[in-house]
């Protein structure tokens, strides 16, 4: 995919793209080889606004944040509202801005199938999950899995499920940000990398969940504002007119009137019903999105952060479709964003909301775009260290090594290293992987998501014969199904190791591997007779009163 | 609190309350599964029915206003979902936990 474009703007002429395997996730990468550019002066200075703002709230946020509960659940103190927000914050990463209006724009029609998978999860989550999770756990999932299942394997098990969604998303992250600082602001690959690096470090370390809520709220804000002028531009210029979008689309798009129709993106029944699974429950089983209940007072305020979220993400996928065709209807006669070499659009597909935001608002609407895509991967990854932290000191050290005997003070500490240790493994790995193929990465996270930590949460909260064995060993095998069958896919083992024939033939392990896991945690637990099974089963009775009363389960911290 | 449990576990009214409220959230993740693998199963075997314009007048082909009508099922079935468990689950809940609070003396 290497292939320089000529510099004929000021600010871009890379190449940037993540849909050539189809694979669109909601933080997905950014791909390919991409050329430095001038330094975008508007950009940076809009982009130092909001690091100024949110080093501010750290500071504010840092002097709030004294025990635990502070640092991993902002004290319980976030409303419905500003969780949704957060959440929304947290979920609709640059990626999924720019890939989702780029999809839109090369294939129409497409682009809304990823969508609609990637809003569905939240329904199910709330239906499903999401009180009861409020009601049994304290700050990661793992504590109402091993509310009644034994902590030491169950936890173990759950960072290690945390852990490898954490750097598979950040590595994607990392490397999708690298390239788009890049291209925006032009700044070195490297210098980009650290840079978020360093602030996401800041933000967590100092400012804890408080700190990494209010980022997130800010930028979904921005966000939504940004995308909702665009979209509210396109559609003057069309007259208001959805059928005016369409037609004016169809005469210009090469495809004509194919993209108003599904093409080829999902074509194979296995493969459409396998990546819908791992889309729906993969969002269901994500640990930072998880770690977003326990911010809340109670389950009340968990409804209704989930009814928020799922409001502000269905608005925004609502509005990429709509700035995906008018990045046609308004880019694709326009020489000024046009590639005289290729004829496609400069830089490549998912520049299309970039450019659509000079042609709707001139270089400072690109300027606030350009820092909005900024801030909007700062937010994503900090939710993603804090998560990833939270694992380590509060899953792994406090509950593994230390069985619980730890005084506050120190578990605080463990957490803090842990996210420096996580945000300088985070710039190390962005840079090692610049030159790789990362699109997969956020794929294999949420089959992951699907496959371990979605069934052993659902099973525990639903399943009163669960025990300890079968969560452990049917989790584990879910696991190793979905990294082995990625690994022996279509994507990996043919795309990048270079072999003619994939031994695995679908590029989706989601059907697989969740069937194996609820397969195999099923019949495990069935066939174990050993006495903490009963004892596990006894204690389902306690675990299903408290998770559907709210009776004795964590509160809002005292301030 | 947790002989608290063990009396609302066996209190029948809360089993009442937990069955209508399994069975509200259940039938609402049942629609949302339908309706979105209807949609991807069509995308997979018969693309054609989502590729007819809604009508002679339009472009409009009926995939996209079926696309939006589930992003908008989605939002307003998590709303039905919030305003029914936020005021009549979440007042049952509490009277069955009062109630037993009470007679054991709390």
């Amino acid at each position: 995919m290497l292939r320089i474009l000529p510099v004929n703007k000021h600010y871009v002429a890379g190449m940037f793209l993540l849909i050539s395997t189809s694979v669109v996730y909601a933080a997905g990468a950014i791909e390919g080889e991409v050329q430095r550019q001038p330094l975008n002066l508007t950009a940076i200075t809009m982009f130092l606004l909001f690091v100024g703002a949110t080093l501010c709230i750290t500071y504010w946020a840092a002097r709030r944040t004294k025990s635990t509960k502070d640092f991993y659940a902002a004290g319980g103190s976030i409303s419905g509202l500003q969780n949704g927000l957060a959440i929304a914050g947290d979920f609709m990463s640059a990626a999924s801005f720019l890939g989702i209006s780029g999809l839109v724009f090369a294939s129409g029609f497409d682009g809304l199938i990823y969508s609609i998978g990637f809003l569905v999860g939240w329904p199910i989550i709330l239906f499903l999950l999401a009180e009861r999770l409020r009601n049994l756990g304290k700050y990661t999932f793992a504590d109402a899995v091993s509310y009644r299942l034994k902590p030491l394997p169950i936890r173990s098990l759950s960072a290690c499920g945390t852990l490898t969604v954490v750097l598979l998303y950040l590595i994607a992250q990392m490397v999708g940000a690298g390239k788009l600082i890049q291209v925006l602001f032009g700044l070195e690959y490297y210098l980009a990398v650290i840079v978020v690096g360093v602030l996401m470090i800041l933000y967590v370390t100092f400012g804890g969940m408080l700190a990494t809520t209010w980022v997130q709220i800010i930028k979904a804000v921005l966000l939504l504002f940004g995308a909702s002028f665009i979209a509210v531009a396109v559609m003057n210029q069309v007259g208001f007119s959805f059928d005016n979008l369409f037609s004016s689309a169809i005469n210009l798009h090469e495809k004509g009137l194919a993209i108003l129709s599904p093409g080829g993106l999902v074509s194979d029944p296995v493969s459409a019903i396998s990546l819908g699974l791992a889309l729906m429950f993969g969002t269901a089983g994500l640990p930072h999105i998880l770690m977003r209940f326990f911010t809340v007072p109670d389950a009340r305020e968990a409804r209704k952060s989930v009814f928020y979220a799922t409001g502000f993400i269905g608005y925004f996928y609502i509005l990429t479709f709509i700035i995906g065709f008018g990045a046609i209807v308004m880019l694709v006669n326009n020489t000024q964003f046009l590639d005289p070499e290729s004829g496609g659009i400069i830089g490549g597909n998912n520049m299309a909301a970039i450019h659509l935001s000079q042609a709707v608002g001139g270089e400072i609407f690109l300027g606030f775009i350009s820092a909005v895509a900024f801030a909007t991967i700062l937010a994503v990854v900090s939710g993603l260290t804090l998560s990833g932290a939270s694992a380590i000191s509060h899953d792994l050290y406090a509950s593994v090594i230390r069985h619980g005997k730890v005084q506050q003070g120190e578990e605080l500490k463990v957490s803090r290293v842990a996210t420096i240790l996580l945000g300088i493994a985070a710039i190390f790995l962005g840079i090692i992987f610049e030159q790789q193929n990362v699109a997969y990465m956020v794929g294999l996270a949420f089959a992951i998501a699907a496959s371990v930590n979605f069934p052993i949460l659902f099973l525990s909260m639903y399943w009163q014969k669960l025990t300890t064995k079968g969560a452990f060993i049917g989790g584990s095998i879910g696991l190793l199904t979905a990294v082995t069958c990625m690994l022996l896919g279509p994507t990996i083992w043919v795309d990048i190791l270079g072999n003619a024939n994939a031994i695995f033939p679908y590029k989706h392990p989601a059907l697989f591997s969740i069937t194996a896991a609820f397969f195999f945690i099923i019949v495990i637990s069935k066939m174990d007779s050993s006495d903490s099974a009963k004892d596990e089963a006894i204690a389902f009775e306690d675990q299903y009163v408290r998770s559907q009363t709210g009776l004795g389960a964590e509160g809002a911290s005292q301030h | 609190m947790q002989h608290l449990y063990k009396k609302i576990y066996a209190d029948p009214e809360f089993h009442e309350l937990e069955s209508k409220r399994g069975r509200f959230s259940w039938c609402l993740a049942a629609i949302t599964i339908i309706s979105y693998f209807s949609f991807i199963l069509i995308i997979a075997f018969s693309p054609e029915l989502f590729a007819k314009p809604i009508s002679d007048s339009t472009v409009i082909t009926w995939g996209i206003p079926v696309g939006l009508f589930i992003i908008i099922l989605s939002f307003a079935l998590t709303g039905i979902y919030v305003f029914r468990a936020n005021s009549e689950f979440d007042r049952l809940s509490k009277d069955i936990v009062d109630h037993v609070k009470d007679s054991a003396g709390e």
